[in-house]
């Protein structure tokens, strides 16, 4: 039909719509490198980016959770769980130390165990994911602390500190580890069957069901992903060489953040790994360059929260709502 | 002949959503006390049009009289403001409100109080006066369908309109409850109040109607008084062509059996037995709340059973989802494809593929573009879908296109048993037709048809055999030479006595 052909102009506002983060995150770096000298050395850029991984690897799985119309705000305290976890699983100070690979597979399976539960309720006991994950993030914090008894556990395991702390060619561990889960999480979406129906379940759920897909079983996956995502986060968090529960306090707030920011729609159906990954970038860029400035941590707060309102403004309104 | 200031006027109305042309310069009057029937076909505009007339959808070009004097309706308060009132099908009252609240809410007192004692006897009073004697303190949760449909027209009366719209609402009223309402329809006409009937039930409009309008298709094709017309004329006004073109003949031989329901018994229907053979369309007509979509949900595995027994192909089959529903063989074309049937902002394309996904994906689950572009492309060819992308979301399309893409979804299962929830409700007359001929060859290549539908015509003309359902169970089964308008609305009648 005619009518619905668009005009070169209109595609042009769609395309620009569409990558509208990636738009704003490059003329941030252009202003950031005028601001400050120090801004575009390559210590501050792998600095920044060392420091947004877990972040990065976090907000992807929240985006699935988005995507499919939940929410998932455990995932911070999930981070701390598998922080301490893995953390006391490899402890040399007592007992003879868990080997590695077995302690990262106990670890990610306890938090896929977690992320199952979660889904389980959300999407075959029909509860709200808010107060499903509002719960378990209480829980998840607890058990955190409980395995910890409140106090740091040293990491003397000599590759977890080289992963942390060393590079590859230049680029840290963590870093490659976050781009390369960015680039799976992205081809999912765009390329499978299980990123497509994720996304049609958070556009209308009845129609995915009634075309005989199995949407509870997808819905419950999507929380299951986050979890792992959780334990790769917690344990790159524990950089400074400890296992602590008090790590990724507000974690879910930034990750939730970022998704916004990169354009995600909270009622599910909308968003993209690459503008998530943006959302990211903005948020670390923001204290970065605050930071440089030597802009008090306080007003800082304050000035993010008002880059994520006009982040949202310049997408315009939600068509759902 | 007389010249008399109409109630109403409305001239040239022209109306178009998305570039589709909803209203194509309509003419429609009132006279004061009359009750004036508003008939035509899903999609005929006649809903768009009296949407205007309540200020709930703004006019592109036109104008509207209200007792001589040019008005502009911009919102359905202002609406209000005129004497409007629209009854809707879909009943909008609080559920857990009382009935005397529901009636007077945008009224309830004064300072931001409520006045009880007030309200509950004027309500009473209201509800008397229509006829009614009913307990105004009842929650409208608590109350039956038809309750509600009175209490939603106390509601527009007593904000004193002088024009009423009524958009079907006998459809889930019973027999002696369509009396009191067509009753009290006659007395509000004597008072004064025009009355704007909009219904598809030919009999109801011959027996109720002063006058009448048709349309087709955006624009007026007839009207005047009701005693010009008679039901053959209105229908074939309505449609565009003789009733007998409308349904395309198909010669097909009925087969084995493919589905038998076996004393199926549910939340809202109980003991429902039938078959269902190769090569047959069987009708399922019953009005809304009959039950007649529970059963079609309960067949697909959407909603659970309580008792009986599901057997495709001589197997017995007990489907506790759309998943297991599918995989038995069966597919379901719901009622509602805005809610049900699509993902309206994902492409044609995806939509067509979705229950089928493996048809075009390998076995790591990575689609395969170049499959999936091709293979929706051939059913979009097949099933003539007038679109100029696939890759554009579904949403782009008209209600007709629509449902050609919930069909086409259905064509890639390759299921052996469908079930057809209202397949032409909203739909213009070419894709009816378009849609007939489809069911037509699905039948002749073997498959069977389950189709519900509340149009009479519908029903008479496309199926071999018609169940007639009424408060969840089946009154009868009337064969092809034993199917009539009058001995189906027999059935449904005979069980209300």
């Amino acid at each position: 039909m005619s009518e619905h052909t668009k005009t070169g102009t209109q595609n042009a506002v769609d395309v620009l719509r569409k990558f509208l983060p990636v738009a704003v995150f490059a003329i941030l770096v252009i202003i950031s490198s005028f601001l400050s000298q120090n801004f575009l050395t390559s210590p501050n850029i792998f600095n920044l980016l060392r420091q947004n991984s877990a972040t990065t690897i976090v907000s992807l799985g929240m985006l699935m959770v988005i995507l499919t119309g939940g929410i998932d705000l455990s995932v911070g305290s999930l981070a701390a769980f598998s922080s301490v976890l893995f953390a006391t699983l490899i402890d040399t100070r007592g007992n003879d130390p868990v080997p590695l690979g077995l302690a990262l597979a106990f670890t990610l399976a306890c938090s896929l165990a977690f992320g199952a539960l979660t889904g389980y309720l959300v999407a075959f006991q029909r509860m709200a994911p808010f107060v499903v994950t509002l719960a378990s993030m209480t829980a998840a914090r607890g058990v955190a602390y409980m395995i910890s008894h409140a106090k740091t556990i040293p990491i003397a395991n000599e590759l977890v500190n080289i992963f942390n702390k060393r590079s590859f060619q230049g680029v840290p561990y963590s870093v490659l580890l976050a781009l390369i889960i960015f680039v799976l999480v992205a081809l999912l979406l765009k390329y499978t069957c299980y990123g497509r129906f994720i996304q049609a379940i958070g556009s209308n759920e009845t129609a995915v069901r009634l075309s005989g897909i199995r949407t509870s079983y997808y819905t419950m996956s999507v929380y299951m992903v986050s979890a792992v995502m959780c334990t790769f986060g917690g344990i790159i968090e524990s950089r400074t060489g400890v296992g602590d529960a008090r790590v990724c306090q507000g974690l879910e707030l930034d990750a939730i953040a970022a998704c916004v920011i990169g354009g995600a729609s909270l009622s599910g159906g909308k968003g993209a790994a690459v503008n998530t990954l943006m959302g990211v970038l903005i948020l670390g860029l923001i204290g970065n360059i605050m930071a440089l400035m030597k802009v008090a941590p306080y007003p800082q707060q304050v000035i993010k929260g008002l880059i994520i309102i006009a982040a949202v403004l310049l997408q315009g309104r939600d068509k759902k709502r | 002949m007389v010249t008399e200031v109409c109630r109403l006027t409305m001239r040239g109305i022209k109306k178009s959503f998305a570039g589709v042309k909803a209203l194509r310069g309509v003419d429609f009057s009132l006279r004061p006390g009359e009750i004036h029937a508003l008939v035509g076909e899903n999609g005929a505009g006649k809903s768009t049009l009296m949407k205007i007339l309540s200020g709930a959808y703004s006019l592109d070009s036109g104008e509207i009289t209200i007792d001589g004097q040019p008005v502009t309706i911009s919102s359905p308060r202002a609406g209000k403001e005129l004497g409007i009132g629209t009854v809707y099908q879909e009943i909008e009252l609080v559920d857990d409100l009382t009935i005397a609240e529901n009636i007077y809410l945008d009224r309830l007192g004064q300072y931001g109080l409520v006045h009880w004692r007030k309200i509950f006897s004027e309500a009473e009073k209201f509800m008397r006066g229509l006829g009614f004697d009913i307990d105004v303190r009842q929650r409208v949760m608590d109350v039956s369908v038809a309750y509600k449909q009175v209490v939603e027209i106390a509601k527009v009366l007593s904000a004193q309109a002088k024009i009423l719209i009524l958009d079907e609402p006998t459809a889930v009223l019973t027999p002696r409850e369509t009396d009191k309402l067509f009753a009290t329809m006659r007395s509000l006409r004597d008072t004064g109040v025009s009355i704007v009937y909009i219904s598809h039930r030919m009999d109801e409009v011959f027996a109720v109607a002063d006058s009448i309008t048709t349309m087709r298709d955006g624009e007026v094709t007839g009207g005047g008084p009701i005693g010009d017309f008679n039901v053959d004329r209105v229908v074939e006004l309505m449609i565009g062509r003789k009733l007998s073109t409308m349904y395309p003949a198909r010669n097909v031989t009925r087969g084995s059996e493919m589905l038998r329901v076996e004393n199926l018994s549910g939340d809202v229907f109980r003991n429902v037995s039938f078959s269902l053979h190769k090569g047959e369309i069987l009708g399922l007509f019953g009005l809304v709340g009959s039950g007649r979509t529970e059963i079609a949900r309960a067949i697909f595995g959407e909603d659970g059973h309580s008792a009986g027994r599901l057997f495709v192909d001589g197997r017995e089959i007990n489907p506790c989802s759309p998943y297991q529903g599918l995989k038995a063989g069966i597919s379901l074309v719901p009622e509602n494809r805005k809610e049900q049937g699509l993902v309206l902002d994902m492409p044609i394309k995806h939509n067509m593929t979705m229950s089928n996904i493996t048809s075009v994906s390998d076995r790591l689950g990575v689609v395969n573009r170049k499959r999936e572009n091709a293979l929706a492309q051939s059913l979009a060819d097949k099933l003539t879908v007038k679109t100029d992308n696939i890759d554009n979301p579904v949403d782009s399309l008209s209600g007709g296109n629509q449902q050609k893409v919930v069909f086409a979804k259905w064509l890639n299962t390759g299921s052996r048993i469908v079930i057809l929830d209202e397949p032409t409700r909203g739909v213009d007359v070419g894709a009816k037709v378009e849609i007939y001929n489809l069911m037509n060859q699905l039948v002749a290549d073997g498959v069977a048809i389950l189709m519900i539908s509340s149009e009479l015509n519908e029903i008479l003309g496309m199926c071999d055999r018609t169940l007639v359902i009424d408060k969840g169970a089946i009154k009868g089964e009337l064969t092809r030479t034993e199917m009539s308008e009058a001995g189906i609305m027999r059935l449904v009648v005979g069980g209300q006595a």
